[in-house]
């Protein structure tokens, strides 16, 4: 059965900050293999979404599966110790990339690798360094091994942090806007190396403002807008001829802006 | 100085008997300063955990902890360890009762900078630890502490030279550190002018010696941030 059940399932899902409605009733799913590109204008959900599904923000209702293991939301905010446990192994199937890379500054890129393996996962440092090495050469990042971040760009930080997630072995990679903190130089080798996993049939969710990359590497786009799913398909359909007239309004707009 | 040691009013044969005494005694008082920070510094990571921690029983320790020791003076309570706590059973010799006294007092004062150190180390960082599946005592440990002790560096150098200086009032239950020496030398002999010129000098190299080293290590930190 495992082969047919989505790795990401989203049900129902609510956030509110205060009184502020972010998300109103999201379904959503990911199959294996699959590539996701969430897009829609700032504020319209799509990283609270993204952020949802490994509890870095705590959904308000609804409930959360990365495969196979469910988590409910907790509107009354009494997380216990077993419901962090099973966050946490969620954490563990779904890795995170962030805008702002979040490298470990007080280590070098081969330890802020071989840290979570280790001490996560438990693997031996031999067994961590020889599947860091594997992931940095991934990236085109082996000549950085012993550098700490603040001596990379920052496209390679961001190439680092995609090695580190990698080294967590997880079912799915989530991306919240990984190129939107970097110079417009360095955005090509950050998109190639991603485009490279989703062409290797990498699991992944990515909130983008790339509309050329979710064209080429994209196998579903999703459109957001006000905390609502409004449309969604193969990249050719929604981006070339989309149904809804809020995503046609989206994309004339962002054309007219010529970030297409 | 020299105009002084000239005016013949300076007893050059009671610093030559006394001085290498009360110059050794700086030993003491680098120990009694070392222990003391390390204490203070164990306390204060406590302590800001504490400060920062969500239980309120614990967080009410800790508040009421520094609310404590900053709300009264260093030498009350280095009285109330020595003199205080024997009637309650609890027997202190000067020495650990003189660094308990500068470490728990100390303690208060860096546990305001290392929550501040803590809650310097931008959230991001947190978060990334987190969606490593790292637990909350990991994520502490690891990443958090290391990254709010660079933070926190220059500030605990500068409380060491403040204790330097404070340790003296440690004399006053007999730890036999530069001022107790001094004082023990000059005033039964009336040389009181030449034995607290010593200290004085004494206190005053040993705070510009480590002030020269923490500069020298803020420089290097301040190096390896660039890289």
């Amino acid at each position: 059965m495992s082969g047919v059940s989505p790795i990401v399932r989203v049900q129902g899902l609510h956030k509110y900050f205060g009184s502020l409605h972010v998300l109103r009733g999201v379904d959503f799913e990911v199959e294996k293999g699959e590539a996701v590109m969430l897009v829609g204008r700032s504020g319209s959900g799509k990283t609270t979404l993204l952020r949802s599904i490994n509890f870095l923000t705590e959904p308000t209702l609804g409930s959360v599966e990365v495969d196979g293991l469910r988590v409910d939301a907790d509107p009354l905010g009494s997380r216990n110790r077993e419901h962090r446990e099973q966050i946490r192994q969620i954490r563990l199937r779904a890795g995170m990339l962030f805008q702002e890379f979040n490298l470990f500054p007080h280590m070098t890129v081969l330890e802020n690798l071989i840290e979570a393996p280790i001490r996560v996962r438990g693997l031996a440092r031999d067994e961590a360094i020889a599947l860091a090495d594997r992931y940095l050469d991934k990236v085109g990042l082996k000549d950085k091994r012993d550098e700490h971040p603040a001596r990379l760009s920052g496209g390679q930080k961001q190439r680092t942090a995609i090695a580190r997630a990698l080294c967590m072995e997880p079912k799915v990679l989530m991306f919240d806007e990984p190129t939107s903190a970097l110079d417009p130089e360095l955005i090509g080798e950050v998109l190639n190396v991603m485009e490279d996993l989703a062409h290797e049939g990498t699991t992944m969710i990515v909130v983008t403002h790339e509309m050329h990359f979710a064209r080429e590497a994209a196998d579903r786009v999703v459109f957001m807008e006000e905390g609502e799913i409004v449309e969604q398909g193969p990249p050719e359909k929604v981006l070339n001829s989309p149904q809804d007239p809020r995503t046609q309004q989206f994309l004339r707009r962002f054309l007219a802006a010529g970030a297409a | 100085m020299a105009a002084l040691v000239a005016t013949d009013n300076v007893d050059t044969e009671w610093i030559k008997t006394w001085a290498p005494l009360i110059v050794g005694s700086a030993g003491l008082t680098i120990v009694v300063c070392m222990a003391s920070i390390a204490m203070a510094i164990v306390l204060a990571i406590l302590g800001a955990l504490g400060r920062l921690s969500a239980n309120p029983f614990i967080n009410g320790l800790a508040s009421l902890y520094v609310s404590f020791v900053r709300g009264t003076p260093l030498l009350v309570q280095i009285y109330f360890i020595y003199f205080a706590l024997p009637a309650l059973g609890i027997i202190l010799p000067a020495l650990p009762a003189g660094i308990f006294a500068l470490g728990f007092n100390y303690g208060a004062y860096l546990t305001e900078i290392f929550r501040a150190g803590i809650q310097a180390v931008p959230a991001g960082q947190r978060e990334a630890a987190e969606a490593l599946g790292m637990r909350e005592s990991l994520v502490m440990r690891r990443i958090v502490l290391p990254q709010a002790t660079r933070i926190v560096t220059p500030a605990i150098g500068n409380e060491f030279i403040a204790m330097i200086k404070d340790s003296a009032l440690v004399s006053i239950i007999g730890v036999r550190e530069v001022l107790w020496n001094a004082e023990t030398a000059g005033r039964p002999r009336g040389n009181t002018l030449e034995a607290f010129i010593i200290a004085a000098l004494i206190y005053w190299v040993l705070t510009i010696t480590f002030s020269v080293f923490q500069e020298r290590l803020e420089r290097r930190m301040a190096r390896s941030d660039r890289q």
